[in-house]
């Protein structure tokens, strides 16, 4: 099972990616889509130096529809602040976030869903993991932010990933 | 398709060609080497949306393979130029 | 341009206003782009249009291919998730870039987070 599959959920995503891709259910497709499922995985996994350790599907489901809501408010003021930048400048600024998430694909979601959310952009992390330069589009309140940051998208991560 | 959506399509292909032409001041502009980059970055993704866009206007699936290429391309573009940028061989 | 079925008008009415909404996000995006003095700034406008811009444009064409084929025709929402990997790389990468090339002319910007060294992620 684990030779067969080293990465389920991977070889499951290809299969529907490439039957919607292809848009059709026919047996072939079915075939060609499970042979890709299947070897694509196999082939790769040498190249994947560590595997991670996904958990709680609940805590994941409930991420990606707050960070889909956050691009959305997010998206909203970062159009009025460009909008109106003449007369209210927006008060950009780089925030040094301390970080106590340390798992290698946690980071990288965390780095995505930074850089999604179009008012804050993901620039620098420290060599040891331990903090993050991030630069805010309009920041308010600094230390307010580094709380909502580590409480809404930090906490969730370590509890998917760690 | 009745004259509402074919309007809209209209407007908003135009409106994408106005936010081009914005990008591509930028481009010229610059001032910096990643500006142009971000602002060449940005016309890809337009060009992709304008493709989905087109696929509408036309009823045909074939758009939809010329924006996945595009934003293929795009990426690999993007991400080399950038990565050339770290580099630091070409420090204006 | 070959018309199968006559879609119904809700359907052509949220075509319509999903592609205005997504081009009307990427134009803000793009002024933003001129506009903002700051690069780090400018960063930020172009999320819109890979953002919500192709939430919208993708919804309006999964919207309009199902009316027009009588059924679920998803393949467009690949767009938003082939952007939301693909793009988060090269922004990355572009706020780096601009990090090191702004230190190494010597203008105003953080230092390294932390010393030595390129970090490995």
């Amino acid at each position: 099972m684990n030779r067969l599959f080293p990465a389920p959920l991977l070889s499951l995503a290809l299969f529907v990616l490439w039957l919607v891709l292809n848009l059709s259910v026919s047996p072939g497709n079915l075939l060609l889509g499970a042979a890709l499922g299947i070897l694509a995985p196999v082939l790769m996994a040498p190249l994947r130096p560590q595997h991670a350790h996904i958990r709680r599907p609940l805590v994941i489901a409930r991420l990606i529809g707050r960070v889909g809501l956050d691009v959305i408010l997010s998206n909203l003021q970062v159009a009025r602040g460009v909008l109106r930048a003449s007369s209210h400048p927006p008060r950009s600024a780089f925030v040094h976030i301390p970080l106590s998430l340390r798992d290698a694909h946690g980071l990288a979601a965390l780095s995505m869903i930074t850089t999604v959310v179009p008012g804050t952009v993901w620039s620098e992390l420290a060599v040891d993991r331990s903090i993050l330069l991030l630069h805010v589009f309009d920041l308010d309140d600094e230390a307010a932010f580094i709380e909502h940051f580590k409480h809404t998208y930090e906490r969730p991560l370590m509890e998917i990933f760690e | 398709m009745t004259g509402l959506l074919a309007n809209a399509i209209l407007a908003s292909l135009f409106i994408f060609i106005i936010a081009m032409a914005l990008a591509l001041v930028r481009v010229f502009r610059g001032p910096s080497a990643q500006d142009r980059v971000l602002a060449l970055d940005y016309l890809y993704i337009l060009a992709m949306l304008m493709m989905l866009v087109l696929g509408i206007r036309y009823a045909s699936d074939t758009y939809f393979e010329g924006a996945m290429l595009i934003a293929l391309f795009g990426f690999v573009g993007s991400f080399a130029l950038a990565k050339f940028l770290l580099r630091g061989e070409v420090i204006e | 341009m070959i018309q199968t079925v006559e879609l119904p008008f809700w359907l052509e009415l949220a075509t319509a206003v999903l592609l205005l909404t997504g081009s009307l996000f990427a134009l803000v995006g793009a002024i933003g782009l001129v506009r903002l003095k700051d690069y780090f700034q400018r960063m930020h406008p172009p999320a819109l249009a890979s953002t919500i811009g192709a939430w919208c444009v993708s919804l309006a064409s999964i919207l309009y291919f199902s009316g027009l084929k009588q059924g679920p025709v998803l393949h467009a929402w690949l767009i938003p998730i082939l952007l939301s990997i693909t793009v988060p790389v090269t922004t990355l990468l572009l706020a780096r870039a601009a990090l090191f090339r702004k230190r190494m002319s010597g203008e105003q910007v953080p230092d390294e987070v932390s010393s030595g060294g390129d970090r490995g992620n």
